[in-house]
């Protein structure tokens, strides 16, 4: 029998980081297969390549920095920040791409600041933004849903797709992007976005073949498929329920304020919630344990702080969609987000109660 | 010998304008896009460097002290004029493509460092030694930074060489690989920035280096405290 002898706090669920890590990995996988059968394999290649990546990353650099490499690579950190990069990228942009983000996700944004517990950016999200202004050409081809494809694609195409940058019947990207009539299909964000800058109404704009009712065919189940993971998550006690109840919360009070203001040109709340990185930003992605604010309060006002930045660079700025600048700009905000919502230690009153 | 000796190892290493001194990063971060920008930049500079410090030192015994600081900023921006105009007639594409880099090497600290901290207090000799050390120090920071960056960027060495060499240096033209997707972060500044990040890092890590080498080689032993304070 042994007594474990250890200092406050007494948590009496012992996780490692390891097993955190690992149920993120793993909640995300229902996300995942829904992505697979909507919007293609390449998904699945994407993040073949990024882990392979991530770990080589790792060993490498953490050999150069003489730390214990295994036990480092079994922490599943870097396992974490490869799938988040991979389900985020376009699904059959070329293999180099995943290749230089996870790289330098790994090496620049990650090991670089110290490692694990040390970076103060989200490094997934830190280098979605490189390649997002490196190669906006690439990292904003993304498919319409597999219903809507003018060819269906098979895993072996997948294959083709990111490694050749053609399928193997000889199509390229953008004979694949077009519809049937022959015009490109954008993302639903992308699209009610081009609409409503063109004059159309809301109710114009969602007849669209990519919009499903009230939100883009396809993506509505990869949000729920998230939401779903996240949740699990929660009940887990792997993720606070704060950041993403913020996250949601903050993009859904603006949302649902200007939809009520003027609802032929804004989108429902509804739409926000279940359009493009919505589920996965907020239940994955804001929650980094280690860039994200620590403090229950802080949590509250770094969730909110991403939901109303994506609204605002969703409904004005240059950019369809914006969980990466949001958690980032928010990472950026998190020391002095942390000073100003430092708990009140037992013992000690209050500061207003002080005065 | 030893002064020339010591002054070149100043200016190229240890005391480098670009890795150690930091100074004249505006330039520096701004233009390295390419090695040709680069080099055209690096050896303004130098020429720059050179002229001021040359004349800071021929007058340091006629200049008040009071007002040495604006006098050596007016030596400074007639070289950067004269180097201003040199470029404008002989190599004009460069001259666009620096564009507003030239003029402000009148504000680069690592010139005005140099007149004020060794040409206003040293012979002409010297100082001129200084200037083409600090100057060469410079040109090689930019000529690896811009180098690093042209390639990762672009995937090409010397692209546009003519603009500054002739016609003839269309054949500098190396192309290490071909790629249609340039690498944007590398031609932009935060590239820049991260690719000097990485050259002082590397610097650091070779310094830490040598002196490894040179505790062993000179054998100390180094003492463990066990008990007590110090004295």
């Amino acid at each position: 029998m042994s007594f474990k002898i250890a200092s406050s706090p007494h948590h009496h669920n012992q996780r490692t980081t390891s097993s955190l890590m690992q149920w993120v990995a793993l909640a995300a996988l229902p996300g995942i297969a829904v992505q697979a059968v909507f919007f293609g394999y390449g998904v699945l290649v994407q993040l073949l390549l990024a882990i392979c990546t991530a770990w080589l990353c790792e060993a490498l650099i953490l050999r150069l920095r003489q730390k214990a490499v295994l036990p480092r690579l079994l922490d599943h950190s870097a396992l974490v920040t490869a799938v988040l990069l991979a389900i985020a990228i376009p699904p059959y942009a070329p293999w180099w791409l995943i290749v230089i983000g996870t790289a330098f996700a790994i090496v620049m944004v990650k090991q670089l600041y110290g490692g694990l517990g040390n970076n103060l950016f989200n490094p997934a999200m830190a280098a979605y933004v490189m390649l997002l202004i490196s190669f906006p050409v690439q990292m904003t081809q993304w498919l319409p849903s597999v219903s809507l494809q003018p060819v269906a694609l098979s895993p072996l195409d997948a294959f083709c797709m990111v490694f050749t940058e053609y399928s193997c019947s000889g199509f390229s990207l953008s004979q694949l992007q077009q519809g049937i009539d022959g015009s490109t299909q954008a993302t639903p964000l992308d699209s009610l976005r081009q609409d409503l800058a063109a004059g159309m109404t809301l109710a114009e704009s969602l007849q669209r073949p990519v919009f499903y009712s009230f939100a883009g065919a396809g993506w509505l189940w990869v949000n729920l498929a998230y939401l779903l993971g996240g949740l699990l998550l929660i009940q887990q006690k792997v993720i606070s329920w704060r950041i993403p109840a913020a996250v949601l919360a903050g993009l859904a009070v603006p949302s649902l304020l200007f939809w009520l203001g003027s609802a032929g040109a804004s989108p429902s709340p509804l739409f926000h919630l279940f359009s493009g990185a919505t589920m996965l930003a907020a239940f994955f992605i804001a929650t980094d344990p280690v860039s994200a604010s620590t403090t229950d309060k802080g949590r509250l006002w770094y969730g909110a702080l991403i939901g109303l930045l994506v609204y605002l660079i969703r409904s004005y700025g240059g950019y369809p969609d914006a969980f990466a600048f949001a958690v980032l700009l928010a990472n950026m905000s998190v020391p002095l987000i942390d000073y100003y919502t430092r708990p009140r230690t037992y013992g000690h009153k209050a500061k207003r109660d002080l005065k | 010998m030893s002064q020339f000796k010591e002054l070149s190892l100043q200016g190229l290493w240890k005391n480098n304008p670009g890795l150690v001194q930091l100074l004249g990063l505006c330039p520096l971060l701004a233009v390295t896009g390419t090695l040709t920008n680069a080099l055209g930049l690096g050896l303004a500079t130098l020429l720059v460097l050179l002229g001021s410090n040359i004349v800071v030192s021929l007058v340091r015994q006629h200049v008040p002290n009071e007002i040495r600081i604006p006098i050596f900023v007016l030596i400074i921006a007639s070289f950067v004029t004269v180097v201003q105009l040199l470029m404008n007639a002989f190599t004009f594409g460069l001259y666009q493509s620096l564009g507003i880099f030239i003029p402000l090497i009148v504000t680069n600290c690592a010139i005005i460092g140099r007149a004020e901290a060794f040409a206003s207090k040293n012979p002409v000799l010297p100082s001129a030694i200084d200037a083409l050390m600090m100057g060469l120090g410079f040109l090689l920071v930019l000529l690896v930074l811009g180098g690093m960056r042209e390639l990762l960027g672009q995937g090409t060495l010397f692209d546009g060489a003519e603009l500054l060499l002739g016609d003839w240096a269309r054949v500098l033209r190396i192309e290490v690989f071909h790629s249609d997707n340039h690498f944007l972060l590398a031609m932009l500044p935060p590239g820049a920035f991260i690719g000097m990040g990485l050259l002082i890092a590397l610097k650091n890590s070779i310094d830490q280096r040598l002196a490894k080498r040179q505790i062993i080689e000179k054998g100390s032993i180094a003492r463990a405290r066990v008990t007590g304070s110090v004295q």
